[in-house]
């Protein structure tokens, strides 16, 4: 794996002194599949149009492809597609017109048979000459995608593509996205639907108040989710845990009325039906039993909250 | 130099035009008409000719100023304000491009329009008045120079503006005012001496007189002053956008 997108302590203040970013790197691997999430005003659009060149970063450094995104700009754009967040469109210009415009502006010719791919694709082929003020809000967005991909970029950008969307398009628009990666396209996305990221991402990023809080391999956040918790509640409370059951690797509480059992759902043997039957020999009288999981929403909220407690 | 993308935004504009041909094409003929008819037949029949020349010949060169003037700034400050205003600036600004091919994309297209309307009401002219035209080549060059130094100005009111009421404010305010009193419908000899001395220090009386020289041989101001003038006034606009793409203002924050 080579790193096509590299960040280092990017920084972005506005004049008021806001400050948007503070200090954000991250490396992104050729090919792979990269989820931001984070609450509104946490930084990823900011983030997206300083490396895209909207906005000038304050400090730091970004190089896309090994060129530097200020000084060697033309080589690092080039490569780089945006399908911003609002939908940002000629409303009196034909679907295909708008998409010629942009291969030109990326510096490529006219070539109307990659256009006609790109439209089809993405089922706007039927529609390329009609007026894009007459297209529904669904298509405008894919219009939107197949302007961003008209020059042919390595890496896409794609600011809440699903924002607003009905889950008909939401789902196309993620197969859309595995496409493009089974042909090589880097794809950054940036989401506040949890459940976006599982879908498609190979990694997450948490991003909240400008600052990337963890950045994981998303199987290895789906395995911390697959965690499942069983607490056990006790008519009696007890001292400790009896010696019967030490081998389950129990967590008492602190009146000793509880304990938690923690085990893998994915697991062949959960272990819940032996602890059970241990729990009944070992003398133990149950009140109650619940279990509970943690997601990726949990893991999420708990990272955001304790970033701003 | 991205001359792809140079000719991608300037064929986009022009699709502009091209979708409202009637419009661009029908109201400068007709406006060109009304003129004539008004200025040049019904008032024009009874003031005298000015050295020489009947009063309606001699306001062709004003009156397609006055157009291209307004056109212009009207073509560039919509073409880049209409982005703004949209949002679709942003794959400009995030294209490979560097500003001046922004510039000659826009400005280009804007001055292309602001020139084909003058030619069509040079032409309509011929239809209600003899016209000659003494010096071509300087006709030429002060109608483009005029063009695409007023494309300019209008692509730094459209980078400007923030609402379409700043958009109309310059050119209402200050451009059009400008042109009345420039000496677009009259010699500036003939006005009394004190106004003469304070009309000089209007850039568009050389503008006009300049243009009209290169019809009639008739300059109320010399016609080296005239081309000093247009020449300054491309140059401070190019100075000004420039300083605007280096620091980012009202586009790249």
């Amino acid at each position: 794996m080579t790193t096509i997108l590299s960040i280092t302590d990017l920084r972005k203040s506005y004049a008021d002194g806001f400050e948007a970013l503070k200090g954000v790197s991250l490396d992104i691997e050729e090919g792979e599949i990269l989820a931001l999430l984070g609450p509104n005003g946490a930084g990823k659009t900011t983030l997206i149009s300083t490396i895209c060149g909207i906005t000038m970063p304050s400090s730091g450094y970004v190089s896309v492809g090994g060129h530097d995104i200020l000084n060697d700009y033309r080589a690092a754009r080039r490569m780089i597609g945006l399908v911003p967040q609002e939908i940002a469109l000629e409303p009196f210009e034909k679907v295909q017109n708008t998409v010629r415009l942009s291969r030109g502006l990326f510096g490529l010719g006219r070539d109307d048979a990659k256009i006609e791919d790109i439209l089809r694709k993405l089922s706007l082929w039927d529609k390329r000459k009609n007026a894009v003020k007459e297209l529904s809000g669904g298509m405008k967005r894919r219009v939107l995608i197949a302007k961003a991909l008209a020059h042919e970029p390595r890496i896409l950008f794609l600011d809440e593509p699903t924002a607003g969307v009905d889950v008909e398009l939401r789902k196309d628009m993620w197969e859309i996205v595995r496409e493009l990666k089974e042909n090589g396209v880097t794809i950054i996305l940036t989401t506040h639907y949890i459940e976006e990221a599982e879908a498609i991402a190979d990694r997450v990023g948490v991003i909240n108040g400008g600052e990337l809080l963890l950045v994981e391999d998303k199987d290895n956040l789906m395995a911390q989710m697959g965690r499942k918790h069983i607490e056990v509640m006790l008519t009696e409370p007890v001292d400790a845990i009896p010696d019967a059951l030490k081998q389950y690797d129990l967590t008492l509480n602190g009146a000793g009325n509880a304990f938690v059992y923690s085990y893998d759902i994915h697991g062949e043997r959960t272990g819940i039906t032996s602890l059970l039957n241990d729990v009944a020999k070992a003398g133990l009288v149950l009140r109650d039993v619940q279990t509970r999981q943690s997601s990726l929403e949990e893991i999420f909220v708990n990272l955001v909250s304790g970033e701003q407690a | 130099m991205n001359w792809a993308a140079v000719a991608a935004i300037y064929r986009f504009e022009m699709a502009r035009f091209f979708r409202t041909l009637a419009q661009s094409f029908f109201s400068p003929v007709l406006s060109t008409s009304l003129y004539f008819i008004v200025f040049g037949t019904a008032i024009g029949s009874r003031i005298e000719t000015i050295e020489g020349v009947s009063y309606g010949a001699f306001i062709v060169p004003g009156l397609i100023m006055l157009s291209v003037v307004t056109l212009a700034i009207s073509n560039a400050s919509f073409g880049i304000y209409f982005p703004k205003f949209l949002g679709t600036i942003y794959e400009v600004l995030s294209a490979p491009i560097n500003f001046l091919e922004i510039v000659i994309g826009y400005v280009g297209a804007a001055a292309t329009k602001a020139l084909f309307v003058g030619l069509v009401i040079l032409v309509t002219a011929t239809f209600f008045v003899d016209i000659r035209v003494e010096h071509p080549i300087a006709m030429a060059a002060f109608l483009i120079l005029t063009c695409l130094s007023f494309a300019l100005l209008g692509f730094i009111i459209g980078i400007w503006a923030s609402n379409f009421e700043q958009m109309s404010l310059i050119p209402q305010l200050v451009i059009t005012p400008l042109i009345f009193l420039g000496g677009t419908f009259y010699s500036i000899t003939m006005l009394p001496p004190v106004w003469q001395t304070i009309t000089l220090f209007n850039p568009v009386v050389y503008l006009v007189s300049g243009f009209r020289w290169s019809f009639y041989g008739l300059a109320d101001v010399p016609i080296f002053f005239s081309l000093l003038a247009i020449g300054a006034f491309t140059g401070i606009c190019l100075a000004i956008i420039w300083w605007i793409f280096k620091t980012g203002w009202r586009i790249r924050s």
